[in-house]
């Protein structure tokens, strides 16, 4: 009988967040106050003067649910932000991209302290992988910015469907089976133990292959500050399927790493005047709500729903950035 | 050293790491409530009048500053780096003084962490952070400078 109840419990559980991950998909790929902004953008000029609140009012609401959702996946809000975004709403790819790894930036900042107060984010696994990261995310943002992104959108929409094959064909990535710690990663005493939350389990971690994990995120940070995507997109499964750490761990460090590698990627927009206000601040207020409550989510919500939901975004943002860069309308 | 204890050590950093940067944000995002509030509210008058803002996003950043500072800002140069902390009275650009602490949390929050690591003699964790500091700090300087599209 308790068996039973017990059963049901996780039923309902299950239920709950598999509505919540639909409702969330829904209100970003369907949103109607982006349809209607599309809509706006073909009235005339006077007219869109008259009603310039919409735009702040639009950007807040789905920013707001791409706040929650980005943190349940691990990923940077502006591998969302910038497809959706720059596909909806009528502002220049420079401002989109600005924004983009402002909002990455600042939907980080609102998740690190608590992923690392609950070892869900690793402060030793981060630093060395920042620091190449957004070394790297540097030359990526001022090559960005002085060429056409048409080519390198295709290329990034290639690459993320192919980290979705990548994740299809593994079989151990939420708990990774790592024999044996590599060299590197015991001189650099990068391991530790963390509390899984939904069943209490104490797991201890470590890594291996961190050479050539580290040597990946030259490319990712190079394409984070070119793409204005964040980079939790290619993070998770570095992170996960080549250096070994749990699917969780994994998420939390790539969600605070995205505090550091796209600090630097972010000044160098910022510095080259693709910021307005007016597309920033309901961007990033909406962003930071949003992840205030996916951490929330976050720390009950089970790995086998994380590692789907991770799926079906980098579908989604592969699908997007290959349509834009193809052109297709 | 035991594993053990070697993760209580990270995690103390980590405390350290994560105190500052809650405090920093909440710091950053009252700003910004603030901030937009002051601007969007006409309260503190905006150097682009938010009726005109939308004119201009449609085009790229290189036109955008040209396009304002000829219609608004009259500035010898567009505005590019740190210019705009002498158009801080201006209710558009306080905004910026928000985004701007936002963007600099990682940096103190390094620098807070160095003490504790070289309490602990971890040499390559401290040059590790060093060298993340300065490199943050050479792309928030403004010097590298990037051409036109």
């Amino acid at each position: 009988m308790f068996d039973q109840d017990k059963l049901i419990h996780t039923k309902i559980r299950n239920s709950r967040f598999r509505g919540l991950w639909l409702l969330t998909l829904n209100l970003v790929l369907f949103c109607p106050i982006a349809a209607m902004a599309t809509e706006t953008v073909t009235a005339t000029t006077a007219a869109a003067s008259s009603t310039w609140w919409i735009w702040p009012v639009s950007l807040f609401v789905v920013t707001l649910v791409m706040g929650i959702v980005a943190v349940l996946g691990g990923i940077g809000g502006a591998v969302l932000y910038v497809p959706i975004i720059s596909g909806f709403f009528p502002f220049h790819l420079d401002f989109v991209r600005g924004t983009g790894l402002l909002v990455a930036l600042s939907g980080a900042l609102a998740a690190g302290p608590s992923l690392l107060r609950s070892d869900l984010a690793n402060l030793r696994l981060a630093i060395p992988v920042a620091l190449i990261a957004s070394t790297s995310a540097i030359f990526g943002s001022m090559i960005g910015l002085a060429v056409s992104t048409n080519i390198v959108q295709i290329c990034l929409g290639i690459t993320v469907l192919g980290i979705v094959a990548l994740m299809f064909m593994a079989k151990k990535s939420e708990l990774p089976d790592v024999p044996k710690a590599d060299a590197l990663s015991s001189a650099l005493r990068i391991y530790g133990v963390y509390t899984e939350g939904s069943s209490g389990q104490t797991v201890n971690w470590k890594i291996h292959r961190t050479p050539v994990g580290l040597a990946v995120f030259i490319i990712i940070g190079f394409m984070a500050g070119m793409f204005g995507l964040g980079a939790g997109w290619a993070n998770v499964p570095v992170l996960n399927l080549i250096m070994g750490a749990p699917l969780k761990i994994s998420v939390g460090t790539s969600k605070f790493l995205l505090s550091i590698t796209d600090t630097s990627a972010a000044w160098i927009y910022f510095n080259q005047g693709c910021v307005i206000p007016m597309i920033v601040i309901p961007s990033l207020i909406g962003i930071m709500l949003g992840s205030f409550i996916g951490v929330k989510i976050l720390k009950k919500a089970k790995p086998a729903f994380i590692r789907w939901m991770v799926i079906m975004l980098l579908i989604f943002a592969g699908l997007k950035a290959l349509q834009k860069g193809l052109g297709i309308m | 050293m035991s594993e053990e204890s070697v993760v209580v050590n990270t995690h103390h950093e980590q405390v350290i790491y994560a105190n500052i940067l809650e405090k920093g944000m909440y710091l950053g995002l009252g700003g910004l409530i603030v901030t937009f509030g002051l601007y969007v509210f006409g309260v503190i008058p905006s150097a682009i009048p938010l009726a005109e803002v939308s004119k201009y996003w449609s085009q790229d950043a290189h036109s955008y500053l040209e396009a304002i500072n000829r219609d608004f800002l009259h500035l010898d140069h567009p505005l590019i780096g740190w210019t705009w902390t002498t158009l801080l009275r201006k209710g558009d650009f306080l905004n910026f003084l928000s985004i701007a602490i936002l963007a600099s949390l990682t940096i103190l929050c390094y620098l807070a962490i160095i003490p504790s690591l070289l309490k602990k003699k971890d040499a390559v964790y401290t040059l590790m952070t060093i060298v993340g500091v300065v490199i943050l700090v050479l792309a928030a300087s403004g010097i590298l400078v990037v051409g036109g599209h």
